[in-house]
């Protein structure tokens, strides 16, 4: 469960290039919901998802996660109840380190480390099946760098890694945007699975309207760092890009600039 | 070569060893380039002179000498977390004022350990010739070093250093505090590099300011020398790649002074180092290119 009260950013405060990103956002997300977020660019759709994990620190307004105020925890604090998956394939998992070794960093996300081997027996077992399901052959290759992996692959590896230990939530970054259309609709579906079957709560960026309105129970637009619209159940049954459109326009009296959302 | 300079190679190619372990810590685990390393070689050897000279067992002088590194390295960790100084400055700052602390804490400039106890002293007792004792003894500690160095990390917390510095962001993300670890990675390489300081006084007879001069380009020239001989693939072969650098490194420079033929003398021993190390650094890249053209051809 997340509840944001009334959240403000503002990046570069008092120099000219100053950008109040967030402007009084507030947002509830029951236990099991999958929410998937839309908007232009500088619309706060990053500024929002990196406010939850920590990344950026709110100016004013709060944050809780599970009932527990974290407003003023940073991101390691918070690793235990917020798992992520970052747009770049890169950033989300450690090229120089072997497949196991990224996994093992993941299965001890939020606890604590000691001086045990990271690598266990038991792991390697649990990593493998894991991997199975992936059906990219990797359980054959627990040792090999991450570097040697596709950009597909490693997303694919990085979801697992974020799915491993439960959470409150799950926070996709755009994170189908930098592979190839294929391999994107693959990693997806996977998502969508991996959610189904953990019953996890998500909250999915996206850049496309039509994959917003395809996948999850709920669709949020973010527009000059407040909600434009959101959208669940009967509401949102039978939407198309051109009705999203025309809530937008509705309820914010304006026409939407940024082609890319609806090409996407 | 005669066979008392070749153990003499092999004695300080050990000792650098130690050091390599240290730089590779900072350079390649935690990303974090640390010229600490000319500070703290010198405080390992003037703390372990100095309690020595003073009556104190060599035992815990070393322990001491292992700690006050440990402290030399947080301090420079510290400089450049809590108060956001770029790291090599934050590093180039402590080694700086370790040399007026180095000073401090023995009085003069140097310190000679003559007929006191030291820690090779109950090893003479067995009556190998004495260019033979260091050397030995010198293996045990780089071996033991060398197992807790690859046990530590592969370690949880191990893993989490190596994260910390491949990938901050995403080991934050994993709940990894990347802060904790650069204060643990910088305080174990460098309680390393004064073990390397204080048993290479130990083994000298003695301790000097100066003798820290140029530690770090040692260091580093057996951490990439390594690195180009031998493969780093696992952690296993980049610890052993440190040691098999640094003794390399060692036997080239005792060779190269030892030529006649190329009229090289003590004095440029810095410059024979910067050359190698520069050679390399470069190596790899050269390698690649020419199998970059092998491949168009």
């Amino acid at each position: 469960m997340i509840e944001i009260d009334n959240i403000h950013v503002t990046f570069a405060q008092g120099t000219p290039v100053e950008n109040h990103a967030m402007r009084g956002l507030s947002l509830f997300i029951p236990e099991g919901d999958f929410v998937t977020v839309i908007g232009s660019n500088g619309a706060g759709k990053s500024t929002l998802l990196n406010a939850i994990s920590g990344e950026i620190r709110v100016d004013t307004g709060s944050i809780k996660v599970g009932n527990q105020d974290v407003t003023r925890r940073n991101t390691e604090r918070r690793a235990g109840d917020v798992a992520r998956v970052f747009q770049d394939p890169m950033a989300g998992t450690c090229e120089g380190l072997s497949i196991e070794e990224n996994l093992a960093l993941a299965i001890k996300r939020g606890d604590s480390r000691g001086l045990g081997m990271a690598v266990k027996r038991e792991y390697r077992q649990r990593f493998k099946t894991r991997l199975k399901r992936l059906g990219l052959g990797l359980e054959n290759r627990l040792e090999d760098r991450m570097g040697l992996l596709s950009g597909g692959q490693r997303q694919a590896v990085s979801l697992l890694m974020a799915t491993l230990q439960p959470m409150q939530i799950l926070l996709l970054d755009e994170h189908t945007a930098a592979l190839d259309p294929k391999t994107a609709a693959f990693v997806l579906e996977l998502t969508r699975e991996i959610i189904e079957e953990q019953q996890l709560t998500a909250l999915m960026v996206t850049h496309s309207m039509k994959q917003a309105l395809e996948v999850g129970s709920r669709t949020l637009m973010l527009h000059e760092g407040k909600i434009a619209f959101d959208v669940e159940g009967e509401q949102r049954k039978g939407l198309e890009v051109k009705d999203l459109l025309a809530l937008f326009e509705k309820n914010k009296g304006e026409e939407l600039a940024d082609d890319s959302l609806l090409l996407g | 070569m005669s066979l008392i300079a070749f153990l003499g190679a092999i004695e300080t190619g050990l000792l650098f060893g130690l050091v390599a372990f240290g730089v590779f810590i900072s350079f390649r685990v935690l990303d974090f380039p640390d010229l600490t390393v000319d500070g703290s070689f010198p405080l390992g050897a003037a703390v372990s002179a100095s309690m020595i000279v003073a009556g104190y067992d060599p035992w815990t002088s070393t322990l001491l000498a292992i700690i006050a590194g440990g402290a030399a390295g947080l301090v420079t960790a510290l400089l450049n977390i809590k108060l956001k100084i770029l790291h090599l400055l934050a590093s180039i700052l402590t080694m700086i004022a370790l040399y007026s602390i180095n000073l401090r804490i023995m009085g003069k400039p140097n310190v000679a350990l003559l007929g006191d106890d030291t820690l090779l002293t109950p090893l003479e007792a067995v009556g190998l010739p004495y260019y033979w004792i260091a050397p030995l003894a010198f293996v045990l500690v780089v071996v033991v070093v060398a197992i807790l160095l690859i046990l530590f990390l592969k370690s949880e917390t191990g893993l989490a250093m190596r994260a910390t510095g491949a990938n901050p962001r995403m080991a934050r993300a994993q709940g990894v505090s990347t802060t904790m670890m650069i204060l643990l990675g910088m305080a174990v390489s460098n309680a390393m590099v004064a073990l390397a300081g204080s048993l290479f006084a130990q083994s000298q007879g003695s301790a000097d300011v100066t003798m820290g001069v140029g530690v770090i380009v040692v260091g580093l020239a057996s951490v990439i020398g390594g690195e180009a001989v031998m493969s780093t693939r696992t952690i296993l072969l980049a610890v052993i790649a440190c040691v098999v650098g640094s003794i390399f490194y060692r036997l080239a420079i005792a060779f190269a002074l030892n030529a006649d033929f190329i009229g090289l003398k003590a004095q440029d021993l810095n410059l024979v180092t910067a050359v190698l190390v520069a050679l390399a650094i470069v190596m790899p890249q050269i390698k690649s290119n020419l199998k970059a053209k092998k491949r168009l051809s």
